[in-house]
């Protein structure tokens, strides 16, 4: 098998999923695009090399339709017979879209690939796509699909996670965050996103909220109560699976659980041989990925037992890992993933997340693998493992390794 | 034609009326289908007749499919599935889709046709109504009312109801009458857009005639271009929430036990994204899925035929007949009492309610004047009519005011003295013909008749709690009780509107004793650590209404204490001690009586309740650190109680396989959609129902032993019914 060898990875800052957002502004085309650009210019890429451009995108309709990874490749300019591919794992799209085009270098069947992803949220939210899954009683009926914050509730409920902890988390990611932005730990693959005219519409992360407190946090209301308990009661559903509670505490709200924000990445992955032909250096190896299906209703347990799979795949145990990134959708779905795994706070999500941050679907997975690149240069260390829940119970992980 | 008599007036117009011959009721059956595609027929190719008025001959409109015929096809479904499943289901798809046909046809046959509802139409027959492309309802005709009862014995409406209603009103208008069987009142259907217009009953044709000229190339709303789903079909914004909702609240509801809830919600779901045709057909589909399910057969027979026949007399013993009820005493004006009375009293017969002072004889009558004052308030009956109903309660104290009543109901305290020193009272002043009925729950009516002079006269009557609510009765045959009185017992039952079933003398009766084992295995559980939260929501999910500790806390634990004692005393060396006894005493000592005093196995705050957090302590070794599986639950909570029937069969202290099924659903719930406890074994099949309770007998004990009969039915997989036919 040959080794697939990650050169650059770039992301835009996130800037609010809504109407106020900055990045609202503009298309997700022109998002992506800025991405591949640069990319292209901070690498000096013979695009013609590219083989393909494989991009995650969740609601891939309206202006993130049509197979938005070719589009951007050709907005971006790069030579036409870069391919590109849309794909949808969820909320690990972007980090499968890696992993996709890690595949294929491996398997010998390209020499040079982009993986990344895209998520224009304020102008194409979620389930725009519809979807059966939610509707189709053949599934979500037959078996027990809720929606997530429901299954967030539930893992929080099952595993003894109370408000407060949830909250603490949050308040520590927030923390984190602004650190991180604070000693210029992102400022290697931040690409400022730019307006029609070039003007900087966008360099910083607009979603956190560094002041975030118990206090601030205590005054929210949870957010999946009503649709639990009384209208139309998904509570009752998810217990069907875990008749062993009696009922399920609301413990998340918007400031425990991701921010919906607007954002792409895109991540330069490639030979050895090709990267030396070009003149790049490589940064970092893959060293094993996976994915896995798990139990769909409680839906974000995934994590746990995709981590393990990537890990005995690479031939490692939890504490070969220096750090972890596991994407922050739920503070209980990390929660879980370090009790599960017995793994310190202090190495996990070491620069926040996506409670402080954002997460734009389609691209986070892309996002926090470029984050652990920077890290493990940053702080000298050697393996990171990433990771991320999925929608319908699944889970995508990620191992690399410094160069 | 048979079935429909016709009329043409000179604009061309006919006025169809349906009245078949020799039937109180219009329904759908192969003669009347028959009819309707010739006058499809007829409508398509006269030139002269320009629209069709269709109307009813009856009081009612049409009450839908005839289910004694749907009753055969069921079964006969079933019995091909067995050589050629494939080939047997397109055969009954082909049969089942006829019907939905039938009424395509007419709905596009290019002209004119309007439904002038004079009265109820249910099921088939509201479904009739929806396909004329007009749609008129008597606004002054309190019986026009329109309701698609399917899915409450499993079926679905299988011709277009699922379709057109939803198309007509939406989705969320349209679920409570598709899933839970909601009538709607002509106010109520066309204020919703069922129907053009509602108009006094003698203005209906005419208006009808009026809309047919008007319209001459009338269409569906379906069959148009720019047709939009009312309230967002599932993919659009509006729409996916509500169909998401849609199967959350079926999914609650129903636990997953009801195909038919889930066949309607996926029927609307497809049929809502294809043209009307394909989506009648993916319709029928459904419905020929729920017949080939056996939930629909075992609902339509208990629900429906055995309901009806146990109603109408059936368990009336030979040679006996049919008689009137028009005056009875009520001894005892309690709670139980009170409700006797007053369904008494609503059914038209004049009570005499007595307790031992006044005050609380009228206390008991209040109850009656109470009740009524709801249905006033919520305008279901006028001031007037509520007076009528109560002013048929004497209370009194005195028992010479019994003269003349056809029938007696004690319900005093469970005191044998007590209930004896009344015997002895009444039966001064009611006369020879007049029957004694005790509403006891646990003393044998053979005790009770000692007390009586004409003991064969003497029988039990026991009543469930609320009363009001309950819908069966248990008439419990004492040594000496004749056939006379067990008839005048139905007499009575029938006539209030409830469930008579025919028991023999036994401790705790059917029902009791039964539902003793539900009960008594939440308990077996508790001791042996399993969780409480999984007893209660695996016997919800097995399709219990509540779970055995919700149960006992609604009965009462100081009840069930008293029970306890009772036994004990009864039984002398015969008592067998069970894990449930020092649950039971340690509750009642901590003065943990149920939701009477707002603390049992439950904590009741308002509207809230939660399991006490000190249940653990009844878990013998600790909570179990591996939970069973939730099969295991809901198997030992269900097999438990369908044993205790089928042991009452083989005891002979329940005769008729329908009357234990009927006893269990009204008596005390049990799940519905199995038709029933003893339906429950012979779906399940002797043999493989034999073998798991074997299973459960070796690792939970002997509550599982099967009796002897069953074991030997086992052995060539027959069946209850097949067994004990009449």
């Amino acid at each position: 098998m040959v080794d697939a060898y990650i050169f650059d990875a770039v992301r835009s800052p996130r800037g609010k999923g809504k109407k106020s957002g900055s990045l609202h502004e503009i298309t997700a085309l022109s998002l992506l695009t800025q991405q591949l650009e640069a990319i292209k210019i901070r690498n000096n890429l013979d695009t013609s090399k590219v083989d393909d451009i494989i991009m995650g995108c969740v609601s891939p309709v309206a202006g993130q339709g049509a197979d938005i990874a070719r589009s951007a490749a050709i907005t971006a300019n790069y030579n036409q017979t870069a391919a590109g591919v849309t794909v949808n794992r969820f909320c690990a799209s972007g980090l499968e879209a890696v992993n996709m085009a890690a595949s294929k270098v491996m398997a010998g069947m390209a020499d040079m690939t982009i993986g990344g992803g895209v998520e224009h949220m304020s102008r194409v939210p979620m389930g725009s796509d519809g979807g059966a899954m939610g509707v189709d009683p053949a599934i979500a009926f037959d078996h027990q699909i809720v929606p997530q914050g429901i299954s967030a509730d539930l893992i929080a409920t099952k595993y003894g996670f109370s408000r407060d902890d949830c909250d603490s988390y949050a308040v520590e990611s927030q923390k984190r965050a602004k650190k991180a932005w604070d000693e210029g730990r992102f400022k290697n693959s931040i690409v400022p996103v730019k307006d029609q005219l070039g003007v900087t519409l966008l360099s910083h992360d607009e979603h956190m909220r560094p002041e975030t407190n118990m206090q601030s946090l205590g005054s929210l209301n949870p957010s999946f109560e009503a649709m639990g308990k009384i209208m139309p009661g998904m509570d009752f559903v998810a217990l069907q699976k875990y008749p062993e509670l009696e009922t399920i505490k609301h413990v998340h709200h918007a400031g425990n659980s991701s921010g919906i924000v607007d954002g792409a990445a895109a991540v330069l992955i490639g030979t050895k041989e090709m990267g030396e032909a070009l003149g790049l250096k490589a940064r970092a190896r893959i060293k094993s990925f996976a994915e896995i299906g798990s139990e769909p209703t409680i839906m974000l347990t995934g994590p746990e037992f995709v981590a393990a799979k990537a890990l005995k795949r690479a031939g490692m145990e939890v504490n070969d890992i220096d750090i972890y990134e596991l994407n922050e959708a739920f503070a209980s779905v990390v929660l879980r993933f370090m009790q599960a795994h017995n793994i310190d706070h202090s190495k996990i999500n070491v620069n926040g997340g996506s409670i402080a941050m954002g997460h734009p679907l389609g691209a986070t997975g892309a996002m926090i693998l470029g984050t652990m690149v920077d890290e493990l240069e940053r702080s000298d260390k050697e393996t990171s493992l990433i990771t991320l829940c999925v929608g319908g119970g699944m889970g995508s992980a990620t191992i690399i390794e410094r160069i | 034609m048979k079935n429909f008599s016709i009329d043409k007036d000179e604009d061309g117009i006919l006025v169809v009326t349906f009245d078949m011959p020799g039937r109180s009721m219009n329904v759908l059956n192969v003669s009347s289908m028959s009819e309707i595609a010739e006058l499809t027929e007829m409508i398509k190719s006269d030139n002269s007749i320009n629209g069709a008025v269709i109307t009813s001959g009856k009081k009612a409109f049409c009450a839908g499919a005839d289910l004694e015929e749907m009753g055969g096809n069921l079964s006969g479904a079933r019995g091909a599935m067995k050589k050629d499943p494939e080939a047997a289901k397109a055969e009954l798809f082909k049969n089942v889709y006829k019907l939905n046909k039938l009424f395509r046809d007419l709905e596009v046959c290019g002209k004119p046709v309007a439904a002038a509802l004079n009265g109820l139409a249910l099921g088939g027959g509201f479904e009739f109504v929806m396909a004329c492309t007009g749609r008129f309802i008597a606004s002054d005709n309190k019986t026009a009312k329109v309701g698609l009862p399917e899915a409450l014995i499993g079926l679905l409406p299988g011709a277009g109801g699922t379709q057109r209603l939803p198309r007509l009103v939406g989705l969320m208008a349209a679920s409570a009458v598709l899933l839970q069987g909601k009538q709607l009142s002509a106010s109520e259907a066309h204020a919703m857009g069922i129907f053009h217009s509602a108009v006094p009953g003698d203005q209906l044709i005419t208006e009808a005639k009026k809309w047919i000229k008007a319209n001459p190339k009338a269409k569906q709303p379906w069959d148009m271009d720019r047709f939009k789903f009312p309230g967002g079909a599932p993919y659009t914004a509006q729409g996916y929430q509500m169909f998401a909702g849609a199967n959350a609240m079926v999914s609650k509801e129903s636990f997953g036990n009801y195909p038919a809830m889930r066949n309607i919600i996926a029927s609307v779901y497809e049929g809502s994204l294809v043209p009307m045709d394909a989506a009648l057909r993916i319709e029928s589909r459904y419905f020929c899925d729920l017949m080939l399910r056996p939930e629909s057969g075992n609902m339509v027979r208990s629900l429906f035929l055995s309901k009806q026949a146990l109603e109408k007399g059936e368990a009336r013993p030979k040679g006996q007949i049919k008689g009137d009820i028009t005056k009875v005493g009520v001894i005892g004006a309690g709670f139980m009492g009170a409700g006797v009375a007053y369904v008494s009293a609503l059914a038209g017969i004049e009570v005499v309610l007595i307790d031992r002072d006044q005050e609380s004889a009228d206390k008991g009558k209040q109850f009656a004047i109470n009740e009524q004052a709801k249905r006033v308030k919520r305008k279901k009956t006028t001031e007037e009519k509520a007076a009528i109903i109560t002013d048929r309660i004497c209370a009194t104290t005195d028992y010479s005011k019994l003269t003349g009543v056809d029938l007696v109901v004690e319900a005093v305290f469970e005191n044998s003295e007590l209930k004896a020193e009344i015997t002895k009272k009444a039966e001064q002043f009611i006369d020879q013909t007049a029957i004694f009925g005790s509403n006891t729950s646990t003393i044998p009516i053979t005790d009770l008749a000692t007390a009586s002079v004409r003991p064969d006269n003497f029988i039990g009557i026991h009543f469930f709690s609320p009363v009001h609510k309950m819908m069966l009765v248990e008439i419990i045959k004492g040594k000496k009780t004749s056939d006379y009185a067990i008839s005048r017992a139905i007499d009575f039952v029938s006539k209030i509107r409830k469930v008579p079933i025919v028991v023999e003398d036994t401790r705790g009766f059917y029902a009791n004793r039964c539902v003793m084992r539900y009960i008594q295995e939440g308990f077996n559980m508790l001791s042996e650590g399993i969780k409480p939260a999984l007893i209660e929501n695996a016997a919800k999910m097995a399709g219990m209404p509540v779970g055995p500790l919700s149960l006992q806390d609604e009965v009462a634990i100081d009840l069930a204490h008293k029970v306890m004692l009772q036994s004990r005393h009864d039984l002398g060396s015969q008592y067998v001690e069970g894990k449930g006894d020092a649950i039971v005493q340690t509750m009642y000592e901590a003065e943990r009586f149920g939701r009477k005093n707002g603390k049992g196995f439950y904590v009741y705050e308002g509207r809230e309740k939660h399991l006490w957090a000190e249940l653990d302590q009844f878990a013998l070794d600790g909570i179990l650190p591996q939970q069973p599986d939730v099969q295991d639950v809901k198997d030992r909570l269900m097999y438990a109680q369908a044993i205790e029937a089928a042991r009452t069969m083989a005891e002979g202290i329940v005769h008729d396989p329908r009357e234990a099924d009927l006893g269990s659903i009204f008596g005390w719930g049990f799940a519905p959609f199995t038709g029933g406890a003893i339906s429950f074994i012979d779906t399940i099949g002797a043999r493989a129902f034999v073998a798991r309770s074997d299973e459960l007998l070796e690792a939970y004990g002997p509550q599982y032993e099967v009796p002897p009969l069953l074991r030997e039915m086992s052995k060539t997989d027959e069946t209850f019914y097949n067994k004990f036919s009449r």
